[in-house]
């Protein structure tokens, strides 16, 4: 049974989308009980199968005993053993945080929003884990159709900036798939390893430098780089508090997992150094996504919009760290994708929140919070200060080594350009931090006072209140645990640049 | 090079399917008329697997003949036969098409239910007057 970890981990979420509706149809209140108890089973499989990964190196699933270059075959390393950590984790917490927050924003919806909820985790799940190229397009459309199902029902707006998401990301998935293509009339495989094992010979050809050049511009619109980021402020932003809190941390993770997977395991890293200018190309998109997403932050009045810009400029730093080619930044660069993914995850939790008992998620809807949910606003403030990267929270690790990184490659401006968004997200956070504390509003304590005294202790939900209070744990365990995770995981991701 | 723009033509229509569609995805300001954009895009893709498949002279579909009971001795030469793996990844893809058609004509219909129109023009200047 246990043997079967990497399936059951996809197959799991998967089986239980499709009872999720007959289980609605009996009860609607069982469905938010089953979506926890799977992605609960599911995250102990995946905790399983890292495991195994870690004590016995990688694990091969043959589906249904066909050998590899005729099968498709689901290969767990220690990088995507990893993403499948984080993956399945965060979805519970997600699970978890959705139950009060769907009941308000979608009551007549419920049953439908988990059986997609689930689904979207299957396709999750299932783009980390494979290693068959087509295989993963397949899930990434899953994945991509079933976070279009979970954006569209959010408020005012929704629909259309779904559309305009629909548009962009089936671009992406198109351009991967003719990547894809012509990769598979290259070489007559579709086996990452077999691939990866027959592509050297063929670098010369054009053909295979265009496959490489249309899969990461595919990925490149999936994980929102600067130029195509232009869906996701607007479909995060309007998304159910509940999506917004499982997409907006995983869906970018994911494509830069891919991004590494197709440049360092499908492409030897001197493809990418020298046959091809990519990791060059790279440095130089990270900057500007980095830039481009701070500013762009700063300009916001909507908590959650703010947060949208602030993920793009972390896919920046990311996208950078890999560029820069050498065994620190890259270690950073990974770390940072663990990171980001539960900042993100803990700082929408903390938009959900504001929008459970404010009704929106503008910056000046913060104002009192402080005193009216302690506990969330301390969440808030690990969260923050995780982003901004102060010690010992997590986000300062994962940007020492990119810093580090950088000076190894002397490359000087992407260096600035992280040390200047960290200073941006200072101001950011202290803002609203400021808001937070009703600073602003003391202006007029005259008149004010009565308004002063009608903010009461008033905390979110324990169903929202345990996850978020989890994931601000987490960035500080992480943050404490940083050298082992980095022996016992990271280390062995490192391809030898 | 005529030879060259004959020899390659099935490559030519898909580059020049792809352009019409990623042309109306990203030009025609109606909402149905980028879905229809979005299809040709995809569907240029789809002619491009098939047509990778296609070998040229006396070549029949995938289908074994001679496979059946013991007489496997006739053994099957793969040069007769269409490469079937790209026409089964397109069933997958086609599927994948239709799935993404109904997400989006779906949402096409919500928009249409809130704002009246499908003008991206106008469906903007409705959501700026909320």
């Amino acid at each position: 049974m246990l043997d079967h970890g990497p399936v059951l981990a996809v197959g799991i979420p998967l089986m239980a989308s499709f009872l999720c509706p007959l289980i609605g149809w009996w009860r609607k209140r069982a469905c938010y009980a089953w979506a926890i108890i799977s992605l609960f089973f599911c995250f102990l499989v995946s905790l399983h199968t890292l495991h195994s990964v870690i004590q016995g190196g990688t694990i091969r699933y043959r589906l249904g005993g066909w050998m590899p270059p005729f099968g498709i075959e689901y290969v767990v390393d220690h990088l995507n053993g990893m993403m499948l950590v984080v993956v399945s984790a965060i979805s519970l917490l997600a699970v978890v945080y959705s139950g009060k927050s769907v009941e308000q924003e979608l009551p007549d919806r419920r049953v439908y929003f988990f059986t997609v909820f689930l689904l979207q985790v299957t396709g999750f799940l299932g783009i980390v884990i494979t290693g068959d190229l087509f295989n993963l397009y397949v899930f990434l459309e899953i994945a991509s159709l079933a976070g279009y199902a979970l954006i569209a029902v959010g408020e005012d707006g929704a629909p259309l900036a779904t559309f305009r998401y629909i548009v962009m990301g089936t671009v992406g998935a198109c351009f991967y798939l003719i990547g894809v293509g012509y990769i598979y009339v290259n070489t007559g495989s579709l086996n990452m390893e077999d691939v990866a094992g027959m592509l050297p010979n063929l670098y010369h050809s054009r053909v295979v430098v265009t496959a490489a050049a249309f899969l990461l511009a595919g990925l490149a619109v999936k994980m929102a780089l600067f130029p195509v980021h232009t869906w996701l402020p607007d479909a995060y932003t309007k998304a159910p508090s509940a999506s917004s809190m499982l997409i907006a941390p995983l869906m970018t993770k994911i494509s830069l997992y891919v991004m590494i997977r197709i440049l360092y395991s499908l492409f030897e890293p001197r493809f990418s150094v020298t046959v091809l200018p990519i990791t060059e190309i790279m440095i130089w998109a990270g900057v500007v996504t980095i830039l481009g997403g701070a500013l762009m932050a700063l300009a916001q009045v909507d908590f959650k919009r703010m947060l949208c810009y602030i993920l793009i400029a972390e896919v920046g730093y990311v996208v950078g760290g890999v560029g820069l080619a050498n065994d620190t930044a890259f270690k950073g660069a990974v770390l940072h994708i663990l990171n980001d993914a539960v900042m993100t995850a803990g700082l929408f939790t903390i938009a959900g929140i504001v929008m459970f008992k404010t009704g929106s998620h503008r910056l000046s809807d913060f104002t009192g919070l402080f005193r009216k949910m302690p506990v969330t606003m301390a969440a808030f403030v690990v969260g923050a200060l995780s982003v901004i990267g102060v010690p010992p929270t997590c986000g300062f690790f994962s940007k020492w080594y990119l810093v580090h990184g950088s000076i190894i490659a002397k490359h000087w401006t992407f260096l600035i350009v992280l040390l200047f968004s960290s200073l941006v997200s200072v101001i950011l956070f202290f803002r609203v931090i400021e808001i937070g504390y009703g600073f602003g509003v003391s202006h007029g304590v005259h008149h004010g006072d009565g308004d002063e005294r009608k903010i009461r202790f008033d905390e979110a939900p324990l169903g929202m209140l345990i996850p978020t209070i989890v994931v601000a744990l987490a960035l500080i365990l992480i943050g404490l645990y940083n050298q082992t995770i980095l022996s016992k995981i990271i280390d062995f991701t490192v391809p030898g640049l | 090079m005529f030879e060259y723009l004959v020899d390659y033509y099935n490559y030519w229509m898909f580059i020049g399917l792809m352009a019409i569609g990623f042309y109306a995805m990203m030009v025609k300001r109606n909402l149905v008329k980028k879905i229809i954009g979005m299809n040709i895009f995809q569907s240029a893709i789809v002619f491009f697997y098939i047509s990778t498949s296609v070998k040229r002279g006396s070549v029949t579909v995938p289908i074994l003949e001679h496979s059946a009971g013991h007489d496997a001795g006739h053994g099957i030469d793969i040069m007769h036969y269409a490469n079937p793996l790209p026409h089964v990844l397109m069933l997958t893809a086609i599927v994948v098409m239709v799935a993404t058609l109904g997400v989006a004509v779906a949402v096409t219909i919500m928009i249409y239910r809130r704002h009246g129109t499908l003008e991206e023009d106008e469906i903007l200047a409705s959501v700026r007057r909320r």
